[in-house]
């Protein structure tokens, strides 16, 4: 379980003009639950991603894991980027294989199962390649079975398929659910996109910026197996409703056409 | 052979026979040039003639240039030992680079040719004030690439490495460095090309071999064929040792040499 209680996060220093990235963050994710964090740039949603990773510190309020406040980076959490940020150098299962060679463990167990993410993610034909011989989603493939390979109980995405094009990045959100089911994770899960925020979710974080504060919490109540044939579904409308609303206001954007 | 099988070969062989073609021509040329308008000898010597003066000395010119080539390689491998440690310094540290950078630029204004004397009264005439001048028109760029390369790392590989809780010693062996290679090669690319130039300058100066000092006793004598065929093999040697870091490049980091930074 995640407890965020009261963080907020100044950058620089607070009487001599600090930027105040999140103010008062409340919010507890259960075991194995999907929350989206959704909101405009600048609302602070990846610093809220780092807090709970242990890159950053807060400055106010703290973060507990399972009990323990967070102070540093831990073996439970694993975190994919927006960029695949593969070592270039290095081949596919040896990118996978990364957090367990700098933990120290990179044992036969831990190939054994950077082989079977691969499969999973279906990019085992190309374990052997390095990073460029890839496409971009095969990149992506490569960097979320890396973020599991050390079989954390926290996966932290930082907009994970925002460099990806529409058509993969649908294939890349059902195909991370479909590994979520295989093997069920907490997963805290920043992005830009509506509709991707709610498909993923149990419950979307509605953030709003300036600074970083949590507009509204939303619960999604659509089955799972979910896929994107669920857009047209009433429950689905709902949520992206309520989203764009919380996010461009009531009624919605529009074009000033008085003058 | 038919004229198409002779087109297609041509094509595919372009960029190795149409360099060669002009090379070729450009003897040519130079050699008629001499004989048409009986150039003196000590003015412009024929190809020809250079060749022929060049391998009448053979053995001695074979010595002036192993002698040279020790003072390359030795000037070059001081440089990379200096380098490395220097640019983990600089690209760690902000103090140490705001210390080090001056320092470095001084190095880099301060004429080598006219450290070269200096350096040969205090070191005595002996190989040392050679590999230092070496060293000293070698370095500079090496240090520049090694820690451009330490520092272009993506703020993201670093945090990624953060988030599996990379020491930051693993940081640097892990990440910093191999991701630095293929600036580490160009810079090796531009350090073993002046190494020549400054094992050329320190045997002006302060030798009684090599090839800087067979182009200077040979110019004195007017012997200018020899001197002529001293800075081409000069010139061999440096696209030589060039070509040899590119193949080593190629053999073990395959990888680095196509993210090598154009420069």
């Amino acid at each position: 379980m995640i407890e965020i209680s009261n963080a907020g996060q100044v950058f620089g220093p607070v009487h001599a003009g600090g930027v105040r990235a999140l103010d008062g963050i409340n919010l507890t994710i259960r075991d194995r639950e999907i929350v989206t964090l959704v909101g405009p740039s600048g609302c602070g949603k990846s610093t809220l991603l780092r807090l709970v990773s242990g890159l950053i510190t807060p400055t106010e309020g703290a973060i507990r894991i399972d009990g323990d406040k967070v102070t540093a980076p831990r073996q439970d959490t694993g975190i994919v980027f927006q960029a695949p940020t593969l070592l270039p150098w290095a081949t596919v299962l040896e990118n996978v294989m990364f957090p367990s060679t700098i933990m120290g463990r990179a044992d036969d167990a831990a190939r054994r199962r950077a082989h079977d993410l691969l499969k999973v993610a279906g990019i085992a034909d190309f374990a052997g390649h390095r990073p460029r011989q890839l496409s971009g989603g095969m990149q992506q493939r490569a960097a979320i079975c890396r973020a599991l390979v050390h079989n954390p109980s926290i996966l932290l995405m930082d907009e994970p398929f925002g460099a990806l094009d529409a058509l993969t990045r649908e294939v890349m959100t059902i195909e991370l659910m479909r590994i979520w089911t295989a093997a069920p994770k907490t997963i805290l899960f920043v992005t830009h996109s509506i509709p991707e925020a709610v498909i993923l979710a149990d419950r979307v974080v509605v953030m709003s910026p300036r600074p970083g504060r949590i507009a509204e919490i939303i619960d999604v109540n659509l089955p799972r197996p979910r896929t994107f044939a669920l857009a047209g579904d009433p429950e689905f409308q709902r949520c992206a409703e309520r989203i764009r609303s919380l996010i461009f206001g009531e009624q919605g954007v529009r074009f000033d056409v008085q003058h | 052979m038919s004229s198409t099988d002779l087109r297609r070969w041509f094509n595919a062989s372009r960029e190795f026979t149409v360099p060669l073609l002009a090379l070729v021509l450009l003897i040519a040329v130079w050699e008629a040039a001499v004989r048409l308008f009986a150039i003196p000898e000590y003015l412009l010597p024929a190809p020809s003639r250079i060749f022929e003066d060049t391998i009448a000395m053979g053995g001695v010119v074979g010595n002036h240039t192993l002698a040279t080539l020790r003072t390359i390689l030795f000037g070059f491998l001081l440089s990379i030992i200096v380098s490395l440690p220097l640019a983990v310094l600089i690209s760690s540290s902000r103090i140490f680079a705001d210390a080090i950078y001056p320092l470095l630029v001084l190095t880099q204004s301060v004429p080598k040719v006219a450290i070269a004397p200096i350096l040969v009264v205090v070191l005595g005439p002996n190989e040392l004030p050679r590999t230092i001048v070496t060293f000293l028109v070698a370095f500079f760029p090496l240090v520049i690439s090694m820690t451009a390369g330490l520092m272009a790392v993506p703020p993201e590989l670093i945090e990624l490495s953060r988030s599996c809780r990379a020491t930051k010693l693993q940081e640097l062996t892990r990440v910093r460095l191999p991701y630095s290679i293929p600036f580490v090669f160009s810079g090796l690319k531009a350090a073993i090309a002046l190494s020549v130039v400054g094992a050329v300058v320190g045997e002006f100066v302060a030798a009684e071999k090599g090839l800087g000092y067979l182009i200077t006793s040979a110019t004195a004598f007017f012997k200018v064929p020899v001197a002529f065929g001293a800075m081409l093999i000069l010139a061999i040697l440096g696209i030589v040792l060039f070509q040899l870091i590119v193949v080593v490049e190629r053999i073990f980091f395959p990888w680095a040499a196509a993210e090598e930074p154009r420069s």
